[in-house]
């Protein structure tokens, strides 16, 4: 394993792991740095647990985790949302092991004890061998602190945070143009595609941003669609562009066109869409109504990456979690339209299955990709991992004066500025 | 899925010797001869909801009609895929056959499958439900339908670069 710079006290100095164009190998191998990581970032920032429509009404839950904890998500009978360590607080039984569904209580298996979907201890089995001040009060399942923003919710540990909003800070003006795929109709969880690979998370992290790998990783992807979609997807050649959100956030705009799907809904139906218009069209939809459908159906032009553990990815969201030091799970959430015409959704649902999941045309060879780097890096313990492309601005682009080409490398170097933020905090 | 046929019975041993011989080209990976194996209209698919017969309302791992079959063959064929070029090797075995029903021209039967796959150092097991409709025609026998059910398909799964 790698070996960490250390200061006398043994402290190890992890500021000096990262520098402007470049970070230490160590940052993917070593399992100490991993357990700060755990302990510095995903306890200390907002981590995202849920979009609002895997709740749908009141007593609606999922599992998910917090770095590596694992919490209950659930919609009380008011509708507030809340996160819960999936922990029995009498001796640590998990009280959930479903994915998702609907619940009114949660009981431990074990002893009984039995819990609120908001968190509070609602009875236990023979209380009177309890001592006299036993007070349920004290043992609610322990709940985290939980913000949502458009659909997106977030939890943490951290109870000094600054406010969700506040963290989120530009990137929200992006979630905003990210939810506009809903087509008016709202945008809705639409199952998902979950795998693993045996390598580090910001591996995953970096990729997100990376349009560099696209033409190259994805080419049997690109040679797979017609002429028009493969020009489309040409990420590389559209004056595309990347720009650093602050804490740790990133856009990168692959398609330029595509950044607001409400505009341009004049622009002529792309020829592998025109069925899906026809069909909406022999329902009765309007013409507006099936331009606005169609133009979003293929989800935005960009990427946001949301540190540490969630992207807006052009039509759905993809959530990591750190597993080990050398392993990290995906999900890949797809998207619909919530209440929407049918024949769209299939249409979306067909997309993200040409592209995703475990034998997609494009997420297998990613992961093989990532793989790659992690059975790479273990040679050379003392070299350094490059992220030095693009470092100069563009000069004169319609998107600002702090913005790069979309190739740049400017998303991992936004996201190691925050790790060594966090990590020397 | 209903197609011309023949019409004559398949015995369900004519079936399962062809469901080997199909099983034995995926482990060669000899995908254009499998693509020549389905009837025009067949469906591939590998669901994540292992309940759901909804494939074109849910989202699956795959779900492929014969252009969708075509474009995955050219794609693991093609060299330019890191997950295929080279795959991993796999050695499976079709078994448990239960016939569910038969017409003229078709059967349609269950089975369970074991797939070991190596590839990098890394031995992996995985275990599936089939469903295979069988029909006869243009004097052989096709496939017609073949729903892969992985025991773990709600789970995390690994990059696949073969066929299942």
């Amino acid at each position: 394993m790698g070996t960490l710079p250390s200061d006398a006290a043994s402290v190890p100095d992890y500021g000096s792991l990262v520098r402007e164009d470049r970070v230490h190998t160590s940052l993917y191998r070593d399992p100490a740095l991993f357990e700060a990581e755990m302990e510095r970032i995903f306890t200390k920032t907002w981590v995202w647990v849920a979009h609002a429509s895997e709740l749908p009404g009141k007593n609606s839950f999922k599992t998910a985790h917090v770095g590596r904890q694992p919490v209950i998500v659930t919609r009380d009978r008011a509708g507030q949302v809340h996160v819960l360590l999936n922990r029995c607080r009498h001796r640590a039984a998990s009280v959930c092991e479903q994915k998702k569904g609907k619940a009114s209580v949660f009981v431990c298996p074990y002893h009984g004890w039995s819990y609120d979907v908001d968190g509070r201890l609602r009875a236990v089995p023979h209380a009177a061998g309890y001592a006299q001040d036993f007070d349920k009060a004290d043992y609610p399942l322990v709940a985290l602190r939980t913000e949502e923003y458009n659909g997106l919710i977030f939890a943490t540990f951290n109870p000094d945070v600054e406010p969700l909003a506040d963290y989120l800070g530009p990137a929200k003006k992006w979630i905003d143009l990210f939810m506009k795929q809903g087509a008016g109709f709202g945008v809705k969880a639409a199952g998902e595609h979950r795998f693993r690979f045996r390598g580090n998370w910001k591996i995953q992290l970096e990729n997100t941003t990376d349009a560099y790998h696209f033409p190259i990783v994805h080419k049997s992807f690109l040679t797979s669609l017609d002429d028009e979609t493969e020009e489309l997807f040409d990420v590389l050649g559209q004056g595309g562009w990347i720009e650093d959100l602050g804490n740790g956030h990133s856009v990168m705009v692959m398609i330029p066109d595509l950044v607001d799907l409400e505009e341009n809904l004049d622009a002529p139906i792309p020829e592998r869409f025109q069925a899906l218009a026809d069909e909406l069209a022999a329902e009765g939809h309007s013409d507006e109504q099936v331009r606005r459908i169609v133009r979003a159906v293929g989800g935005t032009g960009f990427n946001l990456n949301l540190f540490p553990n969630v992207a807006c990815s052009m039509a759905f969201f993809r959530v990591l979690r750190p597993v080990s030091v050398t392993e990290t799970e995906i999900s890949h959430i797809a998207l619909a339209m919530d209440g929407g015409p049918e024949a769209g959704n299939r249409m979306r649902l067909r997309l993200h299955e040409h592209f995703q999941g475990p034998m997609g045309f494009g997420s297998p060879d990613d992961a093989e990709g990532w793989e790659r780097v992690q059975r790479g890096a273990a040679a050379g313990e003392d070299l350094w991992i490059l992220v030095n492309r693009g470092t100069d601005p563009l000069t004169g682009h319609g998107a600002g004066d702090n913005v790069g080409d979309v190739s740049a490398e400017t998303g991992m170097r936004a996201a190691y500025a925050m790790w060594k933020r966090m990590m020397t905090a | 899925m209903s197609l011309e046929t023949d019409g004559a019975a398949i015995d369900l041993h004519e079936a399962i010797a062809f469901i080997w011989r199909e099983a034995e080209m995926l482990d060669r990976c000899a995908y254009a001869p499998w693509l020549a194996l389905w009837s025009a209209a067949g469906r591939y698919v590998i669901p994540i909801d292992r309940g759901t017969t909804d494939y074109a309302g849910t989202l699956n791992v795959a779900y492929d009609d014969q252009a969708m079959r075509e474009a995955r063959v050219k794609r693991l064929k093609s060299g330019f895929s890191m997950s295929s070029a080279p795959p991993a090797r796999t050695v499976r075995t079709v078994s448990r056959f239960v016939e569910t029903a038969a017409e003229a021209g078709a059967i349609e039967l269950d089975a369970a499958m074991l797939l070991v796959e190596y590839k990098y150092e890394t031995t992996r097991l995985l275990a599936a439900d089939l469903n295979y409709r069988i029909v006869r025609a243009n004097g052989g026998l096709a496939l017609d339908r073949k729903v892969i059910r992985l025991i773990n398909s709600d789970d995390a799964l690994h990059g696949i670069g073969y066929l299942l």
